[in-house]
């Protein structure tokens, strides 16, 4: 095919969870895309900008269009990253006209994995395998900003083996909201047991989603209660043969 | 000048209303005696939306939604159908009755339990604080909520359907609207008419407690809607 | 100012507590939902958007609209009374009280009211001000603020309420909460009668028309507004719509977004006092349009939004915060996701500056917002602001520098690599033994990975390289 994309892994991903984007490019390469790699990369500023310090998220910002203005198709592991992208690089640059413009320009490039999979790949299939129950947790940007539910779904239910069980409160944030994690710990902490204790009644001993620091915030509470379910991105499952 | 800033002393001097009014039009950079302006924020015609309805699918309609909500709904044929009908909730019952003349057309004034023709506000609330039922006519019925709609005038005191533990409304079902988009289409201003329009959708309830469903709190715990087929 | 944190964590550790709040506000998730799917409500988005166009115009253009809202008032025989504080508003009510030798009132459900201590207020000056909604009775009888905009009680038992109405009434110990209600009922019924002052709060003013909307589903609204000879309304300037049919959109909206009914029981629409051919009623009518500091939020154009609110709760409900602390946790009367943003706004930024913090910005809050108000970008700027404040008192240095540090290092791809390779990325980004330790108080901590994505990369690229 050799239609090139290029990967931006996410700072998490790159330095906490590297199988994620391992898991990612076999899945593309497989596909017959061509996966690039800018190693200039770094983070995409969603947590100074979260955090009330917009001039170092527009630095980091600024950044990262120096590094992707040149990449037709921008593939994310993460819903949270990819709506900064495309929605909140837009707020940081409101008034700087030729950042404006360059954002608008690069909006349309940014792909959340699934979505990408789905709609430009065109495909809903990957020839993956994975035994057991699954549950699938709405990751809050990708769902509310970027529209994706029943994408990952889809994907889920192609997946040979793999049985997907809904827990009662997919749609209910688990608690990491970034610095909120740490700034206010007890109440993430209790955030993440509710959605645990959802997925104990699902009978799933795997969580996936398509953003790693719900993952993590997810499997944290998990292990500190000695469960045995394991929390996975999107990508690592439909890699699994 | 009034409408601009001035230092505190001039404020001083104004009034709260000045002063109120002022810091909004300085907020918004607005001019005294401006007139709304349209451009970064405008303000479109009312959208009604009025579905398109069969007569007789709307008392039905609207007989399904009040029941929905605990009312007990009666269709009945005509006029001289109604005492019959409601015979039953007024047996051993006192009752206060609105000036309506619907409802001496029903034969509702004449009866000997029912105590009607209130004009002193005063007797009127006594009569409804003591009354067992309070039986009105409607100005409108709105069939997609199962709602009554009520103006107060010289016909429907406000307090004959709120008093008494339980309301009874009788009305002809030409009164009967679509919904509360189609009451707004013919009523545009309401205060034109009343000093009040109530809308009552059911009967008085609160979950204030546990969550837990009470029903007739302060208003009429039970309600009764009866409907004149003919009218 | 540091956040409630001992309040927090008892609150998070009070099971009863817990379910009582996730239950009601579930059971309140559950209706809305109902009631504004697709086949309920198909035009339910175009709702909101219309709701928001027309609360943005009017506060664009409020001067105006409240203008000919008090024309229309006089007009149908009321009076207008502008009330910059919640004192001058209490100081109306006691003059005219004095006047009219009134000593005791009856009062339907205001967070307004609420907001300016109206009761404590009167009190002072030996004005009873009786609450005639049952959860506010409650509260009253129990010296407490209300827990949730919509439903004030939601914390308290049947026990707790036996308990308050025997030691406050003298009641005998009742738990059944249908005898309950019946017994409040009897008691308020004789306070309707007797007051000669009724006082309401309005969920909307009508230009137009001069005219209070007031719903509710006890009837105590329309029994304080209809049997006392005079009606008090108090409302917030920024409660004002054009026109009585904007109605048609906002009625629409506030039943289902606050309890997941089409229509509440009953819907007053009051102009005024009685008219000459009207037998009952109130003489006289009395419109308190308060600011409170509203005209602060109106001079920031992005902020100004925040005043679009309806006050229907449904912010509150689908908060994950909100569902986890509680209403008491926040420092105001305005609690929730509405509250965190209005609150910085009336107060000022630097008390409780925690306040914008305790969010995860998940968003759910605006997704149910019906007049759509952007909350989540407001946190934002909030923070912002904090940030700023900080920055001048010279507080908050340490995270100041290490998102500082962190952005240095973002845009710095070859020293990102070395510290990355370091294992130290993180650490910059916030400080390393405060928040390390807050994470670990809840969650294990991830384990750190033997490569980085780069590094295996950038040897990926090596092996093929060599191999070719």
């Amino acid at each position: 095919m050799n239609t090139r994309v290029s990967l931006f892994v996410t700072c998490i991903v790159d330095q906490v969870f590297p199988q994620v984007g391992i898991a990612i490019t076999e899945v593309l390469e497989r596909l017959g895309y061509q996966v690039d790699f800018p190693e200039a990369q770094t983070c995409c500023g969603q947590p100074a900008f979260n955090s009330g310090y917009p001039d170092e998220a527009r630095t980091i910002a600024r950044h990262f269009l120096d590094v992707f203005r040149d990449s037709e198709y921008i593939i994310v592991p993460s819903g949270s990253c990819a709506s900064m992208i495309s929605h909140h690089f837009a707020d940081i640059f409101q008034h700087e006209p030729k950042l404006l413009a360059e954002t608008h320009r690069l909006e349309p490039r940014v792909w959340e994995f699934s979505r990408f999979l789905l709609e430009v790949a065109g495909v809903d299939d990957v020839g993956a395998r994975f035994d057991g129950i699954v549950t699938y947790h709405d990751s809050c940007h990708a769902l509310r900003e970027l529209r994706i539910k029943a994408g990952p779904r889809k994907l889920l239910a192609k997946v040979q083996g793999l049985t997907l069980a809904e827990m009662d409160v997919a749609e209910e944030c688990c608690g990491f909201g970034g610095t909120f994690s740490v700034k206010f710990p007890e109440v993430s902490g209790a955030m993440a047991r509710t959605k645990i204790d959802s997925i104990q009644k699902t009978g799933a001993s795997t969580i996936v989603s398509i953003d790693s620091s719900c993952l993590m915030q997810l499997q944290g509470v998990i292990d500190r209660a000695g469960l045995p379910i394991r929390t996975l991105h999107l990508a690592e499952v439909l890699a699994s043969r | 000048m009034v409408g601009e800033q001035g230092g505190p002393v001039e404020r001083l001097f104004m009034t709260s209303r000045e002063q109120i009014l002022g810091d909004i039009r300085r907020s918004l950079k607005r001019a005294a005696g401006q007139p709304p302006l349209f451009e970064a924020a405008p303000l479109s015609a009312p959208r009604l939306r009025i579905p398109l309805t069969d007569r007789n699918l709307s008392v039905e309609l609207f007989g399904q939604k009040f029941e929905n909500l605990g009312g007990k709904f009666f269709r009945v044929r005509d006029t001289l159908a109604v005492v019959p009908a409601i015979s039953e909730l007024l047996a051993q019952k006192s009752a206060v009755a609105s000036n309506s003349p619907f409802l001496r057309k029903c034969g509702i004034t004449g009866l000997p339990q029912v105590h009607a023709a209130f004009t002193d506000r005063e007797e009127l609330k006594a009569a409804c604080a003591a009354a067992d039922i309070g039986i009105t006519s409607v100005d409108y019925a709105l069939a997609a909520t199962g709602t009554f709609v009520m103006l107060s005038s010289h016909n429907e005191a406000r307090l004959v359907s709120l008093l008494p533990p339980a309301h009874i409304a009788i009305f002809p079902r030409s009164r009967i609207l679509a919904n509360l988009d189609e009451l707004l289409s013919i009523l545009p201003r309401p205060a034109d008419q009343t000093s009040s329009m109530v809308l009552i959708t059911g009967p008085s309830r609160t979950a204030d407690i546990e969550q837990i469903l009470v029903r007739g709190v302060h208003g009429p715990g039970e309600i009764y809607a009866v409907v004149v087929d003919d009218e | 100012m540091n956040a409630p944190e001992t309040d927090i964590q008892q609150s998070l550790d009070d099971p009863r507590l817990q379910l009582a709040i996730y239950t009601a506000t579930r059971r309140l998730i559950d209706h809305r939902a109902g009631v504004v799917s697709d086949e309920a409500l198909p035009h339910y988005q175009d709702l909101r958007n219309e709701a928001n166009a027309i609360k943005k115009h009017t506060i664009e253009n409020l001067d105006y609209y409240l203008e000919q809202l008090e024309s229309n008032v006089i007009a149908h025989g009321g009076k207008v009374v502008f009330c910059r504080t919640g004192q001058e508003a209490a100081d109306f009510v006691l003059d005219l009280a004095k006047k009219r030798g009134v000593h005791m009132l009856v009062k339907s459900k205001s967070m307004t009211s609420e907001e300016i201590h109206f009761n404590e207020r009167l009190e002072k000056h030996h004005l009873e001000a009786v609450e005639t909604d049952l959860g506010e009775y409650i509260l009253q009888l129990a010296h407490q603020r209300p827990y949730h905009i919509v439903a004030p009680a939601l914390h308290l038992t049947r026990y707790d309420v036996a308990d308050v109405f025997t030691k406050e009434l003298g009641a005998e110990n009742e738990v059944v909460i249908e005898k309950q209600t019946k017994f409040a009922r009897g008691v308020l019924r004789q306070k309707f009668l007797e007051a000669d002052i009724g006082v309401s709060g309005a969920n909307f003013l009508i230009a137009d028309s001069g005219a209070v909307v007031v719903v509710e589903n006890e009837g105590n609204a329309r029994l304080s507004t209809s049997a006392p000879k005079i009606h008090i309304a108090i409302a917030g300037i920024e409660k004002v719509i054009p026109r009585a049919q904007d109605l048609a959109v906002f009625l629409n909206l506030l039943g289902r977004s606050a309890t997941g009914q089409p229509l509440t029981v009953y819907t007053s629409f009051l102009s005024g006092p009685r008219r000459a051919t009207e037998i009952d009623g109130p003489d006289e009518f009395y419109l308190l349009l308060l600011d409170n500091g509203r005209t602060k939020l109106l001079a920031d154009p992005e902020k100004r939004q925040s005043l679009y609110c309806i006050r229907c709760g449904a912010c509150l409900n689908h908060c994950p915060v909100y569902r986890k602390i509680g209403g008491h946790n926040y420092p105001w009367v305005y609690s929730g996701p509405i509250g965190a943003i209005i609150t910085p706004q009336f107060h000022g930024v630097t008390e409780e500056t925690w306040l914008p913090f305790a969010s995860s910005l998940c968003g759910a809050c605006a997704e149910v917002c019906p007049v759509k108000i952007e909350i989540p970008k407001l946190l934002i700027k909030l923070r912002e602001e904090v940030v700023e404040v900080k920055r001048r008192q010279a507080s908050g240095d340490l995270e100041r520098f290490a998102f500082r540090l962190f952005a240095w290092i973002a845009t710095h791809p070859k020293i990102y690599l070395l510290l990355a390779s370091l294992g130290s990325v993180f650490f910059p980004i916030v400080p390393r033994i405060g928040p390390l330790k807050k994470w670990d108080s809840q969650r294990t901590l991830p384990q750190p990975a033997n490569q980085s994505f780069h590094q295996w990369w950038a040897s990926r690229v090596g092996r093929s390289k060599g191999s070719s």
